[in-house]
């Protein structure tokens, strides 16, 4: 039981983090320029497919530097042709056009790189386990993805609060139009805020791509959870997404830890078993079954009792 | 006005229907449809099948056809989705081609299933017939068997009873973890390993049975963590595709060191996806011999060929050629391409297939009765590689065609 | 800014709606396409026609509930094809009890029971998605969609698990001795519905409330001081579409006498923002080109290519880039110029860019079809027919052509588009002239 605690702490903060670096460049963009991005995970994606070609051209560590700068540069162009066009549409108008994004890159990456899952392998330098306990293993490999994700976050906050250029992100989530008065070029921050969200992405796309699996859906499989994150956190906030990114990666990795029915629950808190004949399908539900949809329950509660999110300020 | 010219664009759109439609039936080659995923992301799976039926196909024509006709095998996309499925199968009816093959999802296999014998039932003339070459969901030919349907892959109860033979005879193994998808095959894996386990070697102690939503499962480990914790000496799996290879890593990754046997841990990117995180671990039940050591001349020469052809893609279904060339017989005995004298000529037709086995299509449900194989996931002493990754399958035992024979519940109806 | 950003945004998609009232006034529109649909199936005489056409129908009826949403309410949803399914479920359940006997339940009427069960679900989840508009709406929209496509996998008893539910129309009983087993006779029965949800639809929009959607829409705090809660005007809209949402769930029902938990995905409720958008969401006759268009090359262009959901993708995005009034309104927007007969003097210069746009066109989708063959590698001859001639992949020349063609055809509309931009708004200022 110890281990299997301990474990799922350690599993749960390892994807919790992960999906922070996924969500705090989402909720930055969302944060300036009120677009929640669809296609943010498809970045990601293209993060773990630029890796995989470059890890076997130039090895794992120059890939990790490399494939989240050209994505953050691929974002940027995406934001100055694309985003910028339809922006004056509305924000109706950029959701459909991100959605749209999302479903090209996906069929483009099934283009370049067919269709089948990639052998995009973790480092040899890192394939060993950190540490044996109660006889099952953590990988080095894992420990490095916490690491690169806190050094992640120490960064964002560093330039957030501690340089000018923060202050001016910062200014412009709140008071853009005040920010744009005092001389700055709102959408050049824009566009470079949207490529240093998408490179955020990418990053996490080269160290999650080798355990993850590195295959066309798995934008699709990440995309929906960075959603809830983000609106749970409440749009705009950085660290509401820290908090839920760590909640959401716990809670997962401890539902499917539990070996526990509904029927065990609801028996738990004095339904009698024989409703049981009448919810069969609901009773034999276990919550290891459900884990991965309880990110979307929380979203559907927190927006019903709270709009704004758990640390937002506004609703949209 | 406006809509005037609306309907005009309707009648020009409908009529390029109508041109495209028309264009396709000369009447020489008899033609074969291919309904199966050939965009989308399991397409890889669908363009690799569609690849081996035309060589098999190739290989038929030349030794002269049928009925000294030629094979056209002509695909169809159904994009995995029983919707376009039907679709499609409307398309191949309106085409006037007769014989119908698909495999991928069980699913889609009892849609198009139960298309074919209504359309069958109402449209007495213009009858198809459904050649399954994949889908192993049991109750196509139990419960919801017909007249219509032949299948030529070993449904799920045929792989687990060979399964458990193995496991039965294996004494080291003591607890078993069952983990798989939480859909119809996945639960039908599940009670299978349950009740055949428990009759064969009631001693073995079922630690963990586990269902998982399919597709979404991000990071696995935490169910590695489970396993291990719960003592297990082997696992079982029916996961495909994305999940399979997310489970292995997480496995190799977790340190879990113990065998999993599973249905679907090869080919098709998996094989090189898992590559040495499975070795020696993941094991494969099969209807063919792997191909590794000696393989049987004739299937060793197939997969050569076959290679040539297509370096990166494998044999990974050799009952396709199985299934053509029964048809093909069977076609030569009704003298006819009548879906019903050539339904009633492949019942209890025998045949010996690639591996050399001799294979039966039962009368009484068709279900195809075939030894099953199971091999290990290695990279010692491969002749025929998976995925042109160096690792490959090789074979482990093979269980006789009468042990893993299944009993139906099927009341065969005949047209009268 | 931000607050006021989405209204005018809606409105500026919507441009189209100043041409509508004078377009499908009367009922000569209703009558011609009443004709229209008897005719058709003796026209268009192959075998897959009718099956398309049905599946044509369906989409109308699903792509303009939606439409009812986004193009009239501004509320975008990710998470429509929810109440699709969850009608067509009750209603194959409603079959197959009617097949047993248990029920009385005609046919005919079937497509009823998929729009109240579309309409009960729609009303419950209506309850807390609807409380806001905008991107918190899109948000709810998606995780029901995903509670619900995951609940469709544990709930097995009630949506078949994987096989899904099947059903057959021919045991339910008959009405005026109508049968219904042939692809036919359904397509009858589906026009018949289509007609009749269309009229309802459009009715729909010309009521108050369907008026006070657009109000809401466009300015939610003026439409509150009019009297209207815009909660309540959301929450109406949302019940309406999802009332022909279920309608269009019991056409699917009862054409294809199977429902799965596809049809409830978040796939389906992508397909239906794509085809409604790509027809245009600001008039009423957009969706229903949308649905004809996209159908007609979902299920037709798959036979040529196996990248025909990227060429969607893309047709998806040039249109949100540069005609967000969708196809509906590229057509509505030559309105006055049609009815000041000038479209002739059209013709010239988008001649020129037609042909411009076909050539970068074909460029581009060659370079892409090469690509494709050589990453699949299912062409181990090397050789790819495209565009009628056999092309090999290996040598240099195919691929110096078909990018000079995209270029030359990229060229070609720098130059000619604006001349044809320029010649429709003279078409236009003479008209207004007149």
């Amino acid at each position: 039981m110890e281990q299997i605690v301990l474990f799922s702490i350690l599993n749960g903060l390892v994807f919790g983090m992960l999906l922070f670096m996924l969500s705090s460049g989402l909720t930055l963009i969302f944060g300036m320029m009120g677009v929640l991005n669809f296609a943010h995970a498809s970045f990601y994606m293209l993060g773990a497919y630029f890796a995989y070609t470059l890890a076997s051209r130039v090895g794992f560590w120059p890939a990790l530097v490399l494939a989240p700068v050209l994505v953050g540069l691929l974002g940027a162009l995406v934001e100055r042709h694309g985003l910028r066009r339809v922006h004056r549409f509305g924000h109706v108008a950029e959701l459909i056009f991100t959605f749209g994004v999302a479903i090209v890159i996906e069929e483009l990456v099934q283009l370049v790189w067919g269709r089948p899952a990639k052998s995009y392998q973790v480092p040899a330098a890192l394939d060993f386990p950190l540490f044996h306990l109660f006889g099952s293993a953590f990988p080095a490999y894992k420990a490095f993805m916490l690491l690169v994700s806190v050094a992640i976050f120490v960064f964002i906050f560093a330039i957030l609060t501690r340089t000018r250029a923060g202050l001016i992100i910062q200014a412009s989530l709140t008071h853009p139009g005040m920010v744009a008065m005092l001389g700055h070029n709102v959408p050049r921050v824009f566009m470079i805020v949207f490529g240093i969200g998408c490179a955020l992405a990418a990053v996490a796309g080269v160290i999650a791509g080798p355990v993850l699996g590195t295959f066309p859906g798995m934008a699709q499989v990440l995309g929906s959870v960075v959603f809830v994150v983000v609106v749970v956190g409440g749009l705009g906030s950085l660290s509401g997404a820290f908090v839920a990114s760590l909640l959401i990666g716990t809670l997962q990795t401890f539902a499917v830890a539990l070996n526990v029915s509904v029927g065990n629950v609801l028996m738990a808190v004095g339904v009698p078993a024989a409703a049981s004949a009448a919810l069969h399908d609901v009773w034999k539900v276990t919550v290891a079954q459900v884990a991965p949809i309880l990110p979307y329950l929380l979203l559907v509660l927190v927006l019903m009792i709270r709009p704004t999110g758990l640390f937002g300020t506004r609703e949209t | 006005m406006r809509k005037l010219k609306n309907v005009l664009l309707l009648c020009l759109t409908l009529a390029m229907v109508t041109g495209l439609a028309t264009q396709a039936t000369p009447a020489d080659p008899i033609k074969i449809a291919f309904v199966d995923p050939l965009s989308g992301p399991f397409a890889a799976t669908g363009e690799n099948g569609l690849n081996q039926f035309k060589y098999a196909a190739e290989a038929i024509n030349k030794s002269g056809g049928m009925l000294g006709r030629q094979l056209e095998i002509v695909g169809f996309d159904n994009k995995v989705s029983p919707q376009e499925s039907l679709i499609q199968l409307k398309k191949v009816i309106g085409d006037g081609i007769p014989f119908v093959f698909q495999g991928n999802s069980s699913g889609v296999a009892h849609a198009i299933s139960d298309a074919v014998q209504k359309h069958n039932e109402r449209n007495a003339g213009n009858r198809v017939l459904y050649l399954n070459y994949s889908a192993v969901d049991p109750a196509l030919t139990n419960d919801k068997c017909h007249f219509w349907h032949f299948r030529f892959d070993a449904e799920a109860d045929m792989k687990m009873a060979a399964l458990t033979d193995v496991i039965a005879a294996n004494k080291n193994i003591k607890k078993m973890y069952i983990i798989g998808q939480d859909y119809s095959f996945g639960k039908a894996v599940a009670d299978g390993a349950v009740a055949m386990l428990g009759k064969k070697r009631p001693d073995v102690q079922i630690v963990g049975n586990e269902l998982h939503p399919i597709g979404k499962v991000k990071d696995f480990s935490p169910y590695v963590q489970k396993i291990v914790a719960s003592g297990a000496d082997a696992v079982i799996t029916g996961n495909w595709g994305a999940d399979m290879v997310a489970l292995a890593k997480a496995a190799n990754d977790g340190g879990l060191k113990v065998p999993f046997y599973t249905y679907y841990a090869a080919s098709d990117g998996v094989t090189a996806a898992i590559g040495a995180a499975g070795v020696d671990r993941i094991r494969l039940v099969h209807e063919s011999h792997p191909g590794n050591p000696n393989a049987p001349k004739a299937l060793s020469e197939y997969i050569t060929g076959y290679r040539k052809l297509h370096p990166q893609n494998d044999v990974n279904q050799p009952r396709i050629h199985t299934a053509l060339n029964m048809l093909a017989l069977a076609v030569k005995k009704a003298g006819t391409v009548d879906v019903d004298k050539v339904a009633a000529a492949l019942e209890g037709m025998e045949y010996t297939n690639l591996s050399g086995d001799q294979v039966i299509m039962r009368r009484q449900d068709h279900q195809l009765q075939m030894p099953i194989y199971i091999s290990v996931h290695t990279n010692k002493n491969i002749q025929h590689d998976l995925d042109a990754s160096g690792f490959g399958l090789s074979l482990e035992s093979k269980v006789d065609r009468d042990k893993a024979t299944q009993p139906t519940t099927c009341k065969m109806q005949r047209p009268s | 800014m931000k607050a006021a950003d989405a209204p005018t945004a809606a409105r500026r998609l919507a441009v189209a709606d100043v041409g509508r009232a004078g377009v499908l006034r009367g009922y000569g529109v209703w009558l011609t396409a009443a004709v229209v649909l008897i005719v058709l199936p003796w026209v268009v005489r192959t075998g897959a026609a009718v099956p398309i056409m049905n599946q044509m129908g369906i989409a109308i009826v699903f792509a303009l509930s939606f439409n009812m949403l986004l193009g009239q309410g501004g509320m975008l949803s990710f998470g429509h094809a929810v109440y699709f399914g969850l009608g067509g479920f009750l209603a194959a359940h409603a079959l197959n009890l009617a097949g047993r006997g248990t029920l009385y339940l005609p046919v005919p009427l079937l497509p009823l029971v998929g729009g109240l069960g579309g309409l009960a679900f729609a009303a419950l989840f209506g309850t807390f998605s609807t409380s806001r508009a905008g991107t918190v709406f899109s948000m709810v929209s998606l995780a029901v969609a995903e509670l619900m496509a995951a609940s469709s996998l544990i709930f097995d008893r009630f949506f078949g698990g994987e096989e899904g539910i099947t059903t057959n129309r021919a045991k339910a009983p008959l009405l005026l001795g109508l049968e219904f087993t042939r692809d036919r006779q359904v397509y009858y029965l589906i026009a018949f519905w289509v007609l009749l949800a269309a009229i309802a639809m459009y009715a729909f929009s010309r009521t108050p409330i369907g008026r006070m959607a657009n109000a809401v829409r466009d300015n939610p705090e003026r439409a509150e001081f009019v009297g209207y809660s815009q909660r309540w005007v959301r929450y109406i809209s949302f019940c309406a579409a999802g009332f022909f949402a279920g309608i269009a769930g019991g056409l699917f029902a009862l054409n294809y006498e199977i429902l799965t938990a596809e049809n409830m995905g978040l796939n389906a409720s992508g397909v239906v923002l794509l085809m409604t958008f790509i027809g245009g969401i600001g008039s009423f006759v957009g969706p229903i080109l949308g649905a004809i268009v996209f159908t007609f090359l979902q299920s037709m262009l798959s036979d040529y290519t196996g990248i025909w959901l990227l060429y969607l993708g893309i047709l998806f995005l040039a249109t949100v880039l540069f005609v967000p009034i969708g196809m509906a309104g590229v057509l509505m927007l030559h309105a006055p110029a049609w009815r000041a007969r000038r479209v002739g003097r059209l013709a010239g210069p988008y001649l020129v860019a037609g042909v411009c746009g076909l050539v970068a066109a074909v460029g581009v989708i060659g370079l892409l079809e090469m690509l494709h063959a050589l990453v699949a590698a299912d062409t181990p001859s090397g050789v790819r027919r495209l565009f009628w001639t056999a092309v090999s992949l290996r040598s240099v020349l195919p691929w110096l052509v078909f990018t000079g063609l995209a270029a030359a055809g990229a060229l070609g509309l720098r130059w000619a588009g604006p001349r044809a931009a320029a010649a429709f708004a003279d078409a236009n200022r003479a008209g207004a002239g007149r």
